[in-house]
């Protein structure tokens, strides 16, 4: 079980948590690995705090629990700092990456005083730069696929490319942007 | 020859039924098992398949075009959870009763109230006495693999019942893991071509579906059906033999777990089994002899295979995720404990009301019932036999 990477995503409704820990499980099996990729829903409106969770694992994942003890945890929205617990059972070797336009230094007295390695990366700047509209969620996996080493930047985003033609396939004009804010997000996270 | 990928348990039943292509899907969207609908509706939109896919306004409806269609010679199925089955409940009966081998793909959820969405058995178990085949599943692999063999074991000439395939809203039907595909020509050579003897739109043979029984006959109609439910069994196994030797993947009416030697013992449905299976390794490394039966076959219920699979066991725990306000527990503990009963089982049993509305089950919750039960065994004594795991009290 040495080898199982276990990841909390924590967002709001509407911001794409689910489907990028659904991602996060597509480009992990594509490296040939064990994968699960699993929302848990509050109540089903916008905005509402959602976590969702991926386990990665060289060996059969069986455990159907939710994470407690993750390794990663990834916050997609700044304000859910103050709102949810989210460095609850974080491990200290592990990591948090937080979204956010503010520095290191001014995120870190909000994270509870967690121990371990902190990360953020400003995924609005990413996202307007590179899509024109706020999609977080993008930026925000490009950075968790780097910080939680589950890939080289090559090899990511030529299965992102393919990942993204199959889900946009009505609507390819989004594909170049989607591309851009991922290989900006990859040099963006600190 | 198999395909590797990762899908979700709604996914990967879609995807079954598409290798099926059946001849009719009447559907109505509920949460949590819109998926299988809506990924249907593409494949029939892109001419994947030749189903007739009828949108109704709603779950009556949905089965009553189901039990149409079935009773025409269609082969014909639909999808439902929670209130979506609760409102097919006169349907349900007569599905079974008119020995339709129709299919549901069922994903478990709460009933209301208060309403909720996530996973628990009410739904299904509520319905197990409707004279529906159940077959239950750990993760997607074994929801798929349970589709993949439906048709198998409900169009059956011993059977001829209608047959609900279960698994675990959200928890299964919306994660995404590894999976196993077989291919389409495989599956289609492995379900066939459905021919059914009797049939509606039969000009040679005019009959009626579902008229009036007088008493002098209707208990006779009934015993009848009890009869294919009783040969069920013997065909879930046949079947599943021919699907392991193209598959690789072995069913039985349920799986032992490291239950040979085992001293104490969970039995249970669903996905927690999985979760179980970790925390059983986990005692087995300290020495402890823990095991588990995974029901895969619920309704007809295995009695005395269960009971003999048992019957080294000092203490088992029955895990059941539904309540059945019976005030002595819920519908498995309730079967169980008339399995060891019948055979003169001399195990001490509990019965656990676990993860009602998607109450979370941790590895750590599994080993607390072996822990208990590990106590019971060393006491002799059952103890309070009516239990809750997780709940604020």
């Amino acid at each position: 079980m040495s080898n199982l990477t276990e990841i909390r995503w924590h967002g709001r409704g509407g911001q794409g948590a689910k489907t990028a820990a659904l991602l996060l499980a597509d480009v992990a099996f594509q490296t040939g690995k064990y994968v699960q990729g699993f929302p848990e829903y509050g109540p089903e409106r916008m905005g509402a705090p959602i976590t969702a969770y991926n386990r990665i694992s060289d060996t059969v994942i069986r455990a159907h629990s939710n994470i407690y003890d993750p390794q990663y945890v990834v916050v997609v929205d700044e304000s859910l700092l103050e709102a949810v617990d989210v460095t609850s059972g974080l491990k200290k070797d592990g990591a948090i990456l937080v979204n956010t336009q503010r520095s290191k230094e001014e995120i870190i007295p909000h994270l509870k005083g967690y121990e371990g390695k902190v990360y953020i990366i400003d995924a609005h700047k990413v996202s307007m730069a590179t899509m024109g509209k706020y999609f977080p969620n993008t930026p925000m996996l490009a950075a968790i696929v780097k910080v939680a080493g589950i890939m080289e930047k090559d090899r990511f985003l030529k299965e992102m490319e393919a990942s993204f033609k199959h889900k946009f396939a009505g609507k390819p004009e989004v594909i170049e942007g989607n591309m851009k804010a991922l290989e900006m997000a990859f040099e963006e996270v600190q | 020859m198999a395909k590797r990928d990762r899908l979700s348990g709604n996914e990967a039943v879609a995807i079954a039924l598409r290798q099926i292509n059946p001849d009719v899907f009447p559907a109505f969207p509920i949460t949590p098992s819109t998926e299988i609908p809506q990924y249907f509706a593409s494949f029939v939109a892109n001419g994947q398949v030749d189903t007739e896919f009828i949108p109704v306004e709603s779950e009556h409806s949905s089965m009553s075009a189901a039990i149409g269609a079935s009773s025409a010679g269609a082969r014909s199925l639909t999808a439902t959870s929670s209130c979506g089955l609760a409102y097919m409940w006169e349907e349900l009966y007569i599905a079974a009763s008119n020995r339709l081998p129709l299919a549901l793909a069922l994903v478990n959820r709460a009933l209301s109230g208060p309403i909720n969405i996530n996973c628990d058995h009410s739904d299904s178990m509520g319905a197990r006495d409707a004279g529906w085949i159940q077959m239950y599943a750990e993760n997607n692999q074994e929801a798929y693999d349970n589709m993949v063999q439906a048709y198998r074991i409900s169009e059956h000439k011993d059977v001829r019942l209608p047959i609900m395939i279960c698994q675990d809203g959200f928890i299964t039907s919306h994660a995404v893991e590894n999976i196993e595909l077989l291919e389409d020509e495989e599956v289609k050579n492995f379900v066939g071509e459905y021919a059914p003897e009797n049939y509606l739109l039969n000009p040679e043979c005019p009959m009626a579906v579902g008229p009036y029984s007088i008493t002098d006959y209707y208990m006779e109609a009934k015993r009848n059906q009890a009869e294919g439910m009783k040969h069920a069994v013997q065909v879930v196994k046949d079947v599943a033999k021919e699907f392991a030797a193209l598959s690789g993947r072995e069913y039985g009416l349920f799986e032992e777990y490291r239950l040979d030697d085992a001293e104490t013992a969970v039995v249970m449905i669903g996905s927690v089994a999985g979760t179980t299976k970790d925390a059983i390794d986990k005692l087995r490394d300290q020495g402890e002899k823990v095991g588990l039966l995974k029901i895969r076959l619920y309704r007809p219920f295995p009695a005395e295979e269960i009971a003999k699979a048992l019957s080294h066991v000092k203490a088992v725990a029955i895990m059941d995720r539904a309540e059945g306000y019976s005030n002595q527990g819920g519908p498995l503990g309730a079967d169980v404990m008339a399995a060891l009963y019948r055979a003169r089982s001399q195990a001490l049993a509990v019965n656990y009301v676990y993860g009602l509305g998607g109450r979370d089950v941790r590895v750590e919750d599994m080993e607390g019932v072996f822990a208990t039960l590990k106590q019971i065994a060393a006491d002799g004594d059952a103890g309070e036999m009516y239990r809750y795991l997780g709940v604020r009290e």
